[in-house]
């Protein structure tokens, strides 16, 4: 069952300097309760925006949020009642703890503002508290996060996010500032949690192994689109998409994945991400397929803005090498499937 | 000591106050422990309250003319006299109360301004942000000094107040831009951002999630304002501006010079003012050094018992 539907979503940065920049372009889809969505693609392609938009943190230029089918408002009774619903677990746990609050403040808060007696609160904290293995809960209370270990400080931030009782939470890169140790135990937990409480989950990640481990869907974004998404074993084992094909092939001597953010962007004096900074400018002016600079199958017809393909069983992608009508003009050699051009 | 070697407060590391009021107290005499210049910073400035407070219950008229005039300190007089023959003891005692009510009042005052100017300004954003940062930037380039010179060249001055609300109106803009800044990169903070995906109303936020974690910033703006407008009132009072008849510290340094103490050789009469305005600069500097040690958190935490010895003993370098 849909609980968040996202439709057209669209989001404009002002830039100091010429048009705007549009780091999320009309992306679809919709999170299912007791489903993992997996959301992965490089640096900079827009995943985080996304989550801050459904978020609510910022306002999209366009598109729409249904949730349980109905719009969603943008201020007083109707936020706070999309809020209640959807909740965001943030990528690093150091900084997403109020230094100054202990474990309890932060997990009393959410609960008394949608209205929790006071009596019974400390309860309830103590059962969020087991609820995500801190035990014993009544050690952990009045601990400051600066006391705390990162996994832990991780748990504190999803017992945050679960006090709302929400219907979907947000999970951006929920592990990767953490110890490779304890990644997994983690991820197992908000696992254990989707099932429990049938959570819709939207699992942002640089880790494809990972993505297709937890998740039911994965959808592949670059630059701002939705390249290629589907069940996560089909996306995964029979990439359809050039981009994510390049993805899979990234680790060198390994035929499964894969860590994205080994694909090591080119860094420039200061720090600058040089082919973001020379696509950034042609990513705004969104004509044609965005991958084709780095693209190895370019042809003609990818200056144009490639529509999204049907390859069967939900698996969808954004390439003209799966059109048709391309395919037939070329003699159909082209759609690669899994001809990852490793040294490319 | 063996653990803090840190830097100022303003540009250090988050301060990171907290918990309960019991807890908190116990933590602050720990955190003083450790500080020993807040010690010190915090003992000069009690001393000074006591003296401000108490002091006037033990001496006579500190107006009260005397016939030893420019008496050198004695057992009688123990500061000497000044020039009309008053006990310049005290003077300085009488002169403490007026000159901290200065210090702390247009301190408060200005503190107060700079955050509703600063941080308002910065979580309001937009144009009334914009509006409001033009305005501390011109605030700021003003010259205060011949500012409030001319002010209180025109403001007839029966009381300290005007001089109070003269320094408080002109001291704010430097601090309420640090805080500006401050709260702008705050602003997107993730655990700002969580208690907004929590629900959190704005002003709550501000309250209760951000400006404790500046508090090191914001008292060390007031403790700046506070020596500022010390300074500035005995300057002005130096220069004759404002009610000379009031006692303040800069008063009996302007009532010095105007009687030539400096060319008599009277030292007793403007170097205790002199002095005690230095000191108690000074403990204001010391508590402001000290405060990022006591409020860091992660510097307050619980430390193993023994573990100081120990880690002295490593340090001086034993198996
Ligand atoms: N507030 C902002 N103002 C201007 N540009 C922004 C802003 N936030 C993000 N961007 C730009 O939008 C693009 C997408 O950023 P986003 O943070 O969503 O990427 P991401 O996919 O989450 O990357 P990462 O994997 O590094 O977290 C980037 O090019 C970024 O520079
Ligand atoms: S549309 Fe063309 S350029 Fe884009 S990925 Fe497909 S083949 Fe490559
Ligand atoms: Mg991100």
């Amino acid at each position: 069952m849909s609980v968040l539907q996202v439709q057209d979503l669209t989001v404009d940065f002002a830039q100091r300097r010429g048009p705007k920049f549009r780091a999320v372009d009309h992306v679809s889809f919709e999170l299912v309760a007791g489903e993992t969505l997996a959301l992965v693609g490089e640096s900079g392609s827009g995943k985080s925006t996304i989550a801050r938009a459904l978020a609510r943190l910022l306002r999209p230029t366009g598109g729409e949020l249904l949730l349980h089918g109905r719009p969603v408002g943008h201020r007083g009774r109707k936020l706070r009642d999309y809020r209640r619903e959807v909740q965001m677990v943030f990528q690093d746990p150091f900084a997403s703890l109020n230094p100054a609050y202990t474990v309890g403040h932060h997990l009393r808060r959410p609960l008394r503002i949608y209205g929790h007696p006071r009596k019974g609160l400390e309860e309830v904290v103590e059962a969020l508290l087991t609820s995500v293995n801190m035990v014993p809960a009544t050690s952990f209370v009045s601990k400051f996060p600066h006391e705390l270990s990162g996994g832990q400080r991780q748990r504190v931030a999803i017992a945050r996010a679960l006090a709302t009782q929400p219907g979907v939470i947000l999970a951006d890169e929920p592990v990767s500032m953490l110890d490779v140790s304890i990644r997994l135990e983690i991820l197992n937990l908000l696992d254990g949690l989707k099932r429990d409480r049938d959570l819709a989950l939207l699992y942002i990640t640089h880790d494809l192994a990972t993505a297709r481990y937890f998740s039911t869907q994965i959808m592949v974004m670059y630059r701002g689109e939705i390249v290629e998404r589907g069940p996560a074993d089909s996306v995964i084992l029979r990439p359809a998409h050039p981009y994510t094909q390049l993805l899979e092939a990234s680790v060198p001597g390994e035929r499964t994945p894969h860590r994205l953010d080994e694909l090591a962007p080119v860094r420039g004096a200061g720090g600058t991400n040089v082919i973001l900074a020379a696509e950034r400018a042609e990513a705004t002016a969104a004509t044609g397929c965005r991958f084709r600079r780095r693209c190895p199958h370019a042809m003609d017809v990818c200056s144009t803005h490639p529509v999204e393909q049907d390859l069967g069983d939900g698996h969808l992608v954004r390439c003209w090498l799966h059109d048709p009508k391309v395919r037939e003009k070329s003699g159909d050699r082209a759609a690669p499937q899994q001809s990852a051009p490793s040294g490319a | 000591m063996t653990t803090t070697a840190i830097a100022p407060a303003a540009g250090a590391t988050e301060p990171r106050p907290g918990r309960g009021l019991s807890a908190r107290l116990h933590g602050a005499a720990g955190a003083l422990r450790r500080s020993p210049r807040m010690l010190v910073g915090l003992i000069i400035l009690l001393f000074f309250v006591l003296l401000a407070v108490f002091g006037p219950l033990f001496i006579h008229n500190p107006n009260a003319l005397g016939t030893e005039v420019l008496g050198r300190p004695s057992a009688k007089y123990w500061l000497g006299t000044t020039q009309e023959g008053q006990n310049v003891l005290y003077q300085v005692i009488a002169a403490t109360g007026p000159t901290l009510e200065v210090g702390f009042v247009a301190g408060g005052i200005s503190t107060v301004l700079s955050l509703l100017i600063g941080v308002g300004g910065a979580f309001i954003g937009g144009i009334s942000d914009e509006a409001l940062n033009l305005f501390t930037n011109v605030i700021l380039v003003i010259p205060v000094m011949p500012l409030v010179i001319v002010i209180s060249a025109y403001v007839q001055a029966k009381s300290l107040l005007p001089t109070i609300i003269i320094i408080a109106f002109t001291g704010w803009a430097g601090t309420a831009r640090v805080l500006r800044a401050l709260a702008l990169s705050m602003r997107s903070r993730d655990y700002i951002l969580a208690a907004r995906v929590s629900g959190e109303r704005p002003w709550r936020i501000v309250v209760v999630e951000l400006l404790p974690n500046m508090t090191a910033f914001i008292v060390s703006g007031f403790i700046f304002t506070v020596i500022f407008a010390i300074l500035t009132q005995a300057g002005l009072a130096f220069l004759g501006l404002g009610n000379t008849n009031l006692l303040s510290w800069g008063n009996m340094l302007y009532w010095a010079q105007a009687d030539q103490a400096l060319t008599s050789g009277a030292w007793w009469w403007f170097a205790p003012p002199g002095l005690c305005i230095a000191l108690l600069g000074t403990g204001l500097s010391l508590v402001n050094f000290g405060l990022d040690e006591v409020l860091n958190p992660r510097l307050r935490s619980v430390r193993p018992v023994g573990g100081r010895t120990k880690a002295r003993r490593q340090a001086a370098g034993s198996p």
